[in-house]
């Protein structure tokens, strides 16, 4: 460290006209990113889950409720693609946690961007992640024998479903993220809300065989909408209705929670 | 640009948490320019300074204008020409050292190859160019801190908060921060400083404002701060301390000032400037055949201007935040 280029690079250059929001977005975006690349291990943490579901489940129950793992399979499959992407998205609550307790938080709210361009890039960046969870579960579901009746074109569309409604729930989770003390607590607190709603829904099992109180709320259950909006998507029989109310709870969520984590990041002391 | 020649100007801070109130009616007056130092122990209310004075918190009361812009109303033009090197290290463990600096440079606006440009320059200035692609979390604590600043002076600010810039380092890293803030002021930035030793602010600040229990206790040049607790003073440490009442008389004597003895028995201490007669009672020592091992003429320290102004060294009031942390 010589004087001679400390000198120089502080005195270095004109101060360049803030960026647009747009791309102050990309740039935490990138930022997302480069931490998918630096710490992989995080991702591992949240696919295997869903990867021990499918084996697990096809295998061991498959036989029983539908006759043959095969079926079961073509079944379960489209179910548990929503499964892992979702249990992926308690992590951009557990992230911006992380951010939040090691004071990086401090520097980005210190400059001068668009409010909302942290939060928002964060979760575009972790829409990287959401789609390696989905693939991680496809790649296995082909090799274990799944064929989707509307080949790629109808996996990519319930790919993009399942994005835009994660990228909605992902909010909540940001939300107990500016709420909560650490990143442990928000994890726990993410997984033991999306754990048992992920199970009482359709994923697993057809609703008709369940008691008439819980097929009640497996049919208000969001989750239900979309496995089964996802389901018509990979199997050829898209059900506009299904989609569309998909699309307006992602919306819902996103109009609550979005602002509400913005506020809350505004105000963080 | 400015409508004030004060950096910052703030009048009766106040920020409650719960039943705290950790600032307490802080005014504080900074010219554009200097350094100037915010001096107290843990929990003495500095970190809640810097940060509403950086936008990051607002105040409960008070208002303050940071080049000429008033933190609440105009918080985003403050934005826009300070940084803030808070005391948790605001890097990211999580990239390398490179990409730390890339991402603000584009966060500040400059375009990917001129954030790229800049990051280099900057790791090569603060000798973290053989670390720039390394995890941040595999620095030390000293190079953290110092791309913690390099990333403060991507885009060079008018005026820069520091929040305890160098608790925790070695005296190397911290020689090595002491510089980095004085190339800075070199180059015309405002630097508010915090710091808990009082070395720190000796060292670096023009001016000091000593801050206890959220209120700003005493403010003034460091040589002022000294004065107010009386004259400088020598401090003799004999080899043998037995002789130390026949060479308490021998000084007393030559230098015509009152002598004090010092906790430390070998050690005697003489309040008196003048250095001329210092030097004739060291030869009236030495032919009395009293050995010296080590003496020191000067200004009080800060750590003795703690002590008159709140009774207690800032040691003490450390420990006594700490029990009631524990309590």
């Amino acid at each position: 460290m010589s004087a001679e280029p400390l000198g120089s690079a502080l005195a270095a250059g004109e101060r360049p006209a803030p960026p647009s929001a747009l791309s102050a977005t990309l740039a935490f975006a990138w930022r997302g990113m480069l931490k998918i690349k630096h710490v992989p291990e995080q991702l591992l943490d949240v696919t295997i889950t869903p990867v021990l579901f499918v084996l697990m489940f096809t295998y061991m129950f498959g036989g029983a409720i539908a006759g043959s793992t095969r079926e079961y399979l073509q079944f379960l499959l489209p179910g548990i693609l929503v499964m892992s992407v979702l249990f992926t998205t308690v992590y951009s609550g557990v992230s911006l946690n992380t951010d939040v307790t090691k004071g990086v938080v401090d520097r980005f709210r210190s400059l001068p961007i668009a409010r909302p361009a942290p939060l928002v890039g964060a979760v575009l960046g972790d829409s990287v992640r959401y789609l390696v969870g989905a693939t991680v579960i496809l790649v296995l579901g082909v090799a274990m024998g799944y064929r989707p009746e509307a080949g790629a074109p109808g996996v990519v569309a319930a790919v993009a479903l399942v994005l835009v409604f994660a990228f909605g729930l992902s909010w909540l989770f940001t939300t107990l993220g500016m709420l909560l003390r650490s990143p442990n607590a928000v994890m726990n607190a993410g997984f033991m809300s999306i754990f048992p709603l992920t199970f009482l829904s359709n994923v697993f099992v057809r609703p008709e065989t369940l008691p008439g109180w819980l097929e009640a709320f497996v049919g208000v259950n969001p989750i239900s909408h979309l496995v089964t909006a996802v389901r018509g998507l990979m199997g050829g029989t898209p059900d506009a209705g299904e989609i569309g109310i998909v699309l307006a709870a992602a919306a819902g969520l996103a109009a609550v929670f979005a602002p509400l984590t913005t506020w809350l990041y505004r105000r963080k002391t | 640009m400015r409508d004030s020649p004060l950096a910052i100007e703030a009048q009766g801070l106040v920020k409650s948490f719960g039943d705290v109130r950790a600032v307490d009616g802080v005014d504080l007056a900074v010219a554009g320019g200097s350094v100037y130092g915010v001096l107290g122990p843990n929990g003495a209310g500095k970190t809640t300074t810097i940060r509403m004075l950086a936008t990051l918190i607002r105040p409960d009361s008070g208002s303050a204008r940071v080049l000429g812009h008033d933190v609440v109303e105009e918080a985003d033009a403050v934005r826009r020409l300070v940084s803030l090197t808070g005391q948790l290290a605001s890097v990211d463990e999580d990239l390398t050292g490179r990409e730390n600096l890339v991402l603000l440079g584009r966060l500040l606006g400059y375009s990917r190859a001129q954030a790229k440009a800049r990051a280099g320059d900057l790791l090569e200035a603060f000798g973290l160019a053989d670390a720039a692609g390394r995890l941040v979390k595999t620095y030390s604590g000293g190079m953290r801190r110092r791309l913690d600043i390099a990333a403060s002076i991507v885009v060079t600010p008018e005026l820069m908060f520091l929040d305890e810039p160098t608790t925790g380092l070695d005296p190397r890293s911290r020689n090595q921060v002491w510089r980095i803030i004085r190339a800075l002021v070199a180059q015309g930035t405002t630097v508010l400083l915090t710091t808990q030793y009082l070395d720190e602010a000796d060292q670096l600040a023009d001016r000091i404002a000593v801050i206890d229990h959220g209120q700003v206790i005493a403010e003034g040049t460091s040589a002022q701060l000294k004065a107010s607790v009386g004259s400088a003073a020598l401090h003799v440490r004999l080899h043998d301390p037995a002789r130390r009442g026949e060479a308490e008389g021998l000084l007393a004597q030559a230098l015509n000032a009152p002598v004090y003895p010092d906790s430390d028995p070998a050690t005697i201490c003489v309040r008196t400037s003048d250095t001329g007669r210092a030097v004739g009672a060291f030869a009236e020592l030495s032919r009395a055949g009293i050995e010296v091992a080590d003496f020191s003429l000067g200004q009080p320290s800060l750590d003795e201007v703690f002590l008159a102004l709140t009774g207690r060294t800032a040691e003490e009031r450390a420990e006594e935040e700490g029990e009631e942390v524990a309590a």
